[in-house]
Formats: C-alpha cells, sequence, structure tokens
C-alpha cells in the first residue's frame, strides 16, 4: 500500500472497464474493475494511463492529444458519452463505468473505429467544398467578412469524437441517421461562400428521414458536446431551410 | 456474356440522379407532422377550458354546450355540428398519429435501443421523447375511444348527460387516462416544436431553452390540475345525479312543454 493510498484525503477509484476483444468472439464482453488512487488533477486519460502501465498493459483504448481537439478519446463514461481528456476523475463518483461509444465498429475494450463512420458520413453528405473554380496558390483568397468566417469557424470546432452520435437516440435506433455532426457539417458548408452548392442540392443530401427530417430532437447532441457546439440551433436552422423547398 | 458488342451509350447513373429533383414528400410529412400536433395541441387547450366551465356551474357548461349545438346561432339545436367537428378533429389525429408511426421504434431491437439510451444517458428530454411515445401509444386507443363515442352520440353532451356518462357510464378510468396523456404529451410536444424549429428562443438560444422548458412543466401543471378538478366535478355530479340517470338538465325556460322556446334575453334566464 502506497502512503497516498492511507489518506483518508485521497480516494480510491474503482473504474469498471467493459472489456471486449472482437478478434475473439468466443470470449464474452465483461466489466473489469481496477482500481488507483486518485491524484490531484487527474482526468480519465492520465487514470487509463496508469491502469495500462502499471496493470494490464492489454488495455486498449485511443488517445492522441489529450487536450481535446483530436476527438479520439470519446467513450461512455457512466453511460454518458464524453471525452476521457478532458473529464476530471475529481467530477465523477469513486466508481466510474467506462464503454465503448456505442454506433461505431468496436476495435478493442474503449477502442471505436469513428473514423470509419465519419468517412463514410462525409463521403454520403459530400461534405467538403464544392466548386468550379479553378484554384490558383499563388493567387490571395478571395477575403470573407470577418463575422461570416467566425460563423463558419464556430461549426469548423467539431471534432468527429462522436459522442452526438452515442448520445443521440435517434441514431442509437436508427443506424443510417447522419447525426448531429454530419447535419452539422452541411450547415458548415451552406454558410461558406466558396461552396457553389445550391439548397436543392443540399436537400439530395439531407432532405429524408436519414437527415435533417429523420432527427427527433432528443437534445443529446446539444447538451453532451465536448464542443459546446450550437447544435440544436443549427439543425433547426437546416430543417427550416430544407422544410421551405418543401413548399416551394 | 454477348461478344457481339453492341453498345448502348452508358448511363451515367450518377448525372442523372444529380439531375433529379429529389423527393420533397418528407419535407411535407415533417411539416405535416408538426402542424398537425401544433393544431391538435392548441385544440386541446381550448377543448379543456370549455369542458372545465362546470367548475362554474352546470348552467354555465350547459350554456357551453347549447352554443357549440348552434342553439345561439339558429335558435334550435343541431348536434351534428359536434359530430362535424369531431370528425375535424378524428381526421387530425389520424393524420399526426400515422405520421408519427415512422418514428416509432419499429422492432423489438429499436426498442430496446432507445430504452436502454435514456436508461444510461439519464437526460431530460430524451425522457420526455419516451413519455411522448408512450403517451402517444395509449392514445391510439383512448383518444379513438373517446372521439368515437362522441361523433355517434354528439347530444350526449351537457352537465347531467356527461355526469352521467363519466360515473354510472363507467368512462371515468379511460377520462383520467386520456387525461394524463394529452396533458404529458401535448406539452412536452409544444416545447420539442419549439426546438426543433427553433421558435421562440430569442438571442440566447440557450436562455430561451431554460425559459421554454419551464414554461412546459408549468403548462402541464395548469392543465393537468385544471383537467383534475374538472373531472372531479363531473364525478361529483355523477354521483349525486346516479339515481335519476338519463334525466337531462334543464334551465328554466325548457320545463315548457313543448321543447326549447325561441330564444329571448328574458328566456334565457335560469330558473
Ligand atoms: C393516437 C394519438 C397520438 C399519437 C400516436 C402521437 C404520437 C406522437 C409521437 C410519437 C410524437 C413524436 C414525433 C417525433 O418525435 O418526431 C408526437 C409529436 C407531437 N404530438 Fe402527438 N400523438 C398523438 C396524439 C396527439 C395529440 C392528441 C396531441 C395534442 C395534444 C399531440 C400533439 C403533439 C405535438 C405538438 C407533437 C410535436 C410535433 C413534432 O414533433 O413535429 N399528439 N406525437
Amino acid at each position: 500500500m502506497t502512503a497516498a493510498s492511507q489518506s483518508p484525503s485521497v480516494r480510491r477509484l474503482t473504474l469498471q472497464i467493459l472489456r471486449c476483444d472482437p478478434q475473439q468472439p468466443e470470449a464474452a464482453a465483461r466489466l473489469q474493475p481496477f482500481q488507483l488512487d486518485e491524484a490531484p488533477g487527474m482526468t480519465l486519460y492520465l487514470a487509463l494511463n496508469e491502469i495500462r502501465d502499471t496493470q494490464d498493459p492489454s488495455l486498449q483504448f485511443d488517445f492522441v492529444c489529450r487536450a481535446g481537439i483530436c476527438g479520439s478519446c470519446g467513450m461512455m463514461i457512466n453511460g454518458r458519452p464524453g471525452l476521457a481528456c478532458r473529464t476530471l476523475t475529481a467530477n465523477l463518483p469513486s466508481l466510474i463505468t467506462l464503454a465503448p461509444l456505442p454506433g461505431f465498429e468496436l476495435i478493442g475494450d474503449l477502442s471505436v473505429n469513428t473514423g470509419k463512420w465519419m468517412r463514410g458520413m462525409s463521403e454520403r453528405l459530400e461534405s467538403w467544398i464544392h466548386s468550379s473554380e479553378e484554384v490558383d496558390p499563388c493567387r490571395l483568397e478571395t477575403p470573407m467578412e470577418p463575422e461570416l468566417a467566425e460563423q463558419i469557424y464556430e461549426l469548423e470546432r467539431c471534432i468527429e469524437c462522436g459522442c452526438c452520435i452515442a448520445g443521440c437516440g435517434t441514431a442509437q435506433m436508427r443506424s443510417d441517421f447522419a447525426g448531429a455532426v454530419g447535419l452539422n457539417q452541411i450547415a458548415r458548408f451552406r454558410l461558406d461562400p466558396r461552396d457553389e452548392r445550391s439548397d436543392d442540392e443540399l436537400y439530395r443530401l439531407v432532405g429524408d428521414d436519414d437527415g435533417v427530417f429523420g432527427c427527433m430532437t432528443l437534445l443529446g447532441c446539444q447538451d453532451l458536446c465536448p464542443k459546446s457546439l450550437p447544435l440544436q440551433t443549427q439543425i433547426a436552422y437546416l430543417r427550416r431551410k430544407m422544410a421551405a423547398l418543401g413548399i416551394t | 456474356m454477348s461478344a457481339r458488342g453492341v453498345t448502348t451509350a452508358p448511363v451515367d447513373a450518377v448525372r442523372i440522379d444529380r439531375c433529379a429533383r429529389s423527393s420533397r414528400v418528407p419535407a411535407m410529412l415533417d411539416m405535416t407532422q408538426s402542424l398537425s400536433g401544433l393544431l391538435l395541441a392548441l385544440f386541446m387547450w381550448g377543448h379543456m377550458l370549455f369542458v372545465s366551465s362546470i367548475l362554474l356551474g352546470k348552467e354555465a357548461m350547459y350554456v357551453v354546450t347549447k352554443t357549440f349545438e348552434g342553439y345561439y346561432l339558429f335558435g334550435r339545436s343541431y348536434p351534428w355540428i359536434v359530430s362535424l367537428a369531431v370528425a375535424c378533429v378524428l381526421l387530425l389525429l389520424v393524420l399526426h398519429a400515422a405520421l408519427a408511426l415512422r418514428k416509432f421504434p419499429a422492432d423489438y431491437r429499436q426498442h430496446r435501443a432507445i430504452v436502454r439510451h435514456s436508461i444510461n444517458l439519464r437526460h431530460g428530454d430524451t425522457w420526455l421523447w419516451l413519455v411522448q411515445l408512450y403517451t402517444g401509444f395509449a392514445m391510439f386507443f383512448l383518444a379513438s375511444a373517446h372521439l368515437f363515442f362522441m361523433l355517434t352520440h354528439p347530444a350526449e353532451i351537457g352537465p347531467y348527460a356527461s355526469s352521467d356518462r363519466v360515473w354510472s357510464g363507467g368512462w371515468w378510468p379511460i377520462y383520467l387516462l386520456l387525461l394524463l396523456a394529452v396533458e404529458l404529451h401535448g406539452s412536452i410536444g409544444l416545447y420539442r416544436l419549439t426546438m426543433k424549429w427553433g421558435w421562440l428562443q430569442g438571442r440566447d438560444a440557450l436562455a430561451g431553452r431554460r425559459r421554454l422548458i419551464r414554461a412546459k412543466w408549468g403548462i402541464t401543471l395548469f392543465f393537468l390540475l385544471l383537467g383534475l378538478l374538472t373531472l372531479g366535478a363531473y364525478i361529483k355530479i355523477g354521483i349525486e345525479h346516479r339515481d335519476q340517470l338519463g334525466e337531462r338538465y334543464r334551465i328554466g325556460w325548457q320545463s315548457v312543454p313543448g321543447g326549447e322556446p325561441r330564444l329571448s334575453a328574458e328566456s334565457c334566464r335560469c330558473g
């Protein structure tokens, strides 16, 4: 026992981690408990690394940036999606249950393939600038109003961590639903003057029940987005624009 | 595989897809669902205010009833006017329910997914949707039963007729459940409408949402309370009136043999 664990001011944490290896389908998924002492300022990222370093090197989870920018460490924390690197253990009870984000292909334990899902979504919704203009890298770009650039940047902050999909009841019921991350992309490119697509063309991408009309406004995305993106207002705005085409 | 190599011009499926105007039906369905929900919810507010006139006394409710039978307009009662109104509401309800079916969990797997998700997430608005789902499902039966009865018995509305149905007719459990279902479903639905279309939120969308959710609970409580008091009033009259079952409420001038006299200011007074 370490000195710290005897001190009454240090909490002993139990992390129950859902272990599952899809490579070994015969081994059923199970919750495995790990114990460790809480350290000041400890995030789940730090706790998981400590467990992997000192207790079980086979534990799988994803991290890159440790600063809430890369979107790799999304997981279910006591049943709710969140980024491990941005979650302080001090804000959680001493029993913490961790599970992989639902709705994505499981790589193993807490590691899921959000990249594959995001790529599929991006290809389906064609979430890139569609422009017929020849790009000349030597020429100065057409300037943009700062307010507009701000607006686009606000939506561009999405890190595609997958928390909005894991927090969306609609997406959990219907796997083809584009989700807030996809609809936010469309809202973002709609704002961008460099993207020449008309609303008619965007309607083709999101004008059905797998797109914006599938959203049932459960607002899990809005309330659980680690980047606090204004998803509810964006989806409502997109819905108004797309619905307007229905009466023209 | 034919080696003759007759080549028709290759059809560029992608190009055709791009030229085709994609269906506007999903947009229409989405708007129709919202509009039907909105109309039903507003109708239910009016309905509750009219029904609760019993709290002001039997005469007040009787006057409301006669108004809707066209008595004060035509000088005679035409209960088929009530049937007509009921038919419209029934149509609206069928439309709304049919559109809502698009959102129902389609099978056991989807239902399990949404229930598990809600339990794990502990998230208010997700719970509210489940409440809407179940109350909506209950209304398939409760609302249909009520509307069908009113459609076919439009004349059986009145201080005694209604109270007898509630109590001696044994309808009170249906009305109680229907009250709970409608008030929860309607006010949650109106709140969802504001979020879904981005209405009434003001500049600060988050503050607007907090205001709207408070308003939603306020509306739920107000109508639930009013509804319970109203149902209580009908039950009370129903119990008191159980031995005169079938007798209809009359105000003074109606005890004149020969039925309802021509309406005049003085004859309208209660006896
Ligand atoms: C058989 C009866 C009914 C069923 C099955 C039903 C079902 C539903 C369902 C499942 C939803 C959620 C739709 C979604 O998430 O997109 C909904 C929405 C709604 N319902 Fe109903 N409902 C019924 C009756 C009523 C009644 C009587 C009212 C009025 C009090 C009402 C008012 C609303 C409103 C305002 C909405 C929100 C509309 C929207 O989201 O676009 N519904 N209904």
